[in-house]
């Protein structure tokens, strides 16, 4: 019997056997289909998975003409994360032409749109000079973040310490009042960004703080596409489902709590978001196996219902990729080769 | 950049196509094939032939908005920075 050599979803080293293989992708693809209420993976999915799994490569890829594009989010901010001590403008020119990014993201190192608002103009000039010097199409990014407007962060009362004491409706007052103040942050930023020749605005990390979170957000991508028709914005997603912190919170008549990509994708089409980048999260218990067959699965029901581009999120913890600051070549590179192929999606 | 990714995106991005759609429209608008798309070599030729931008520009060659004035033309494109460039030096 051949071994299988891959990982548990932390990184961990971890060695399969066949059996143990098929078993762990079959239990992946069952649980997303019993949390999504989706369609499991059919026996060619799992059988390409397994095939995936068990090639003896370091590094595995698609066949040619197969290839994606890449967005990134945040990208000027995790070039200072990793410690290289370079400008924004810098950072943007390095990601293009050393690493041959497609695409790439301007942002603050304070990366939510509440900071960035009182100093949105002198993130304009920088934009504004990046896109003298560069090539490929640029992003202006960051979070939705509502966390930030709550106590201490915040002006309004914090609905988590307003809910152990039972002031259900205050908290759900409070969460209610954060959604029309972010709404306003984002499209205040993204406006000027626009403005000054972003060609894209990208909503990173939506849903965060829960359902309000998600709902500022789709608040914010329909006021920006009926004032400007030809903006393009990407909305990429925090978590798998939308976290039910206020319960009851509805945008277009849909209960915005629970939803799960193949959902959330719909609502993003109705609120006039260009590019959708669902998520999958990772469990570190879990092997990599058990892991990409239970993304997969959401992916797939994702991408079978999307009318507008799908990119999904593919890095550190989501997207079957390893929770560790170094993901392994192995599961990344398998991980990207099955999404492309079985989920017939748009970019990564 | 190495390629023609950063123009599959902009249709992307622009025009919401999917990626297939995406690629065919770049490829036409190159006058290439689709598989030639993601071939560095090949591409590399097209970029400095067309102007539209290069890993390593030769002296002379259209740079930073320059490129992107014929990405633009290339590509049957409004591209924002080029149309605000426009703008600001009355073109």
């Amino acid at each position: 019997m051949a071994k299988i050599i891959t990982r548990y979803g932390d990184g961990t080293p971890l060695e399969m056997s066949e059996s143990e293989l098929m078993r762990d992708l079959e239990a992946g693809t069952q649980d997303a289909a019993e949390r999504g209420r989706i369609p499991v993976l059919s026996k060619e999915e799992l059988a390409h998975l397994n095939e995936i799994f068990s090639l003896p490569y370091n590094f595995v890829s698609v066949e040619p003409g197969n290839e994606v594009v890449l967005t990134y989010d945040a990208g000027t901010l995790k070039i200072r994360r990793v410690g290289v001590n370079v400008d924004r403008i810098q950072a943007l020119q390095i990601y293009e032409k050393i690493m041959g990014a497609d695409t790439m993201e301007l942002c603050h190192v304070d990366y939510s749109f509440k900071p960035i608002k009182p100093i949105v103009t002198m993130e304009q000039p920088i934009l504004e000079q990046a896109l003298l010097s560069t090539h490929v199409p640029l992003f202006y990014g960051a979070m939705p973040n509502l966390g930030t407007y709550t106590q201490p962060d915040g002006p309004f009362p914090n609905p988590s310490e307003l809910m152990p004491m039972g002031d259900i409706k205050g908290a759900r007052a409070s969460y209610d009042a954060t959604v029309e103040e972010a709404v306003k942050d984002i499209v205040y930023a993204a406006r000027a960004m626009y403005a000054s020749g972003a060609d894209g605005i990208n909503l990173d990390t939506v849903g965060a703080a829960g359902e309000a979170d998600f709902k500022a957000s789709l608040m914010a991508a329909a006021i920006l596409k009926k004032e400007f028709p030809d903006i393009c914005i990407e909305v990429g997603m925090a978590g798998e489902f939308i976290l039910g912190m206020h319960g009851e919170m509805e945008w277009e008549g849909a209960r915005l709590a629970g939803m799960y990509p193949h959902e959330q994708v719909k609502l993003a089409e109705k609120a006039g978001v260009t590019i959708f980048g669902p998520v999958v999260n990772t469990n570190t218990s879990e092997s990599s196996p058990w892991n990409l067959s239970r993304a997969i699965t959401f992916m797939k029901a994702c991408c079978d219902v999307a009318t507008i581009p799908i990119h999904v999120n593919m890095g550190m913890g989501v997207g079957a990729v390893t929770v560790n600051d170094h993901p392994p070549v192995d599961v990344v590179s398998r991980a990207s080769k099955a999404m492309v192929e079985i989920c017939q999606l748009d970019g990564l | 950049m190495r390629a023609a990714g950063d123009l599959v995106a902009r249709m992307q991005m622009a025009r919401g196509m999917k990626i297939a759609e995406a690629k065919t429209y770049v490829a036409d608008k190159l006058k290439i094939s689709v598989s030639e798309l993601t071939d560095p070599v090949i591409m590399a030729e097209v970029r400095e032939d067309l102007q539209i931008g290069q890993i390593m520009p030769l002296p002379g060659c259209a740079k930073g908005i320059e490129a992107k004035f014929r990405q633009a033309a290339v590509l049957d494109l409004d591209i924002n920075c080029v149309q605000r460039f426009k703008d600001r030096t009355m073109i």
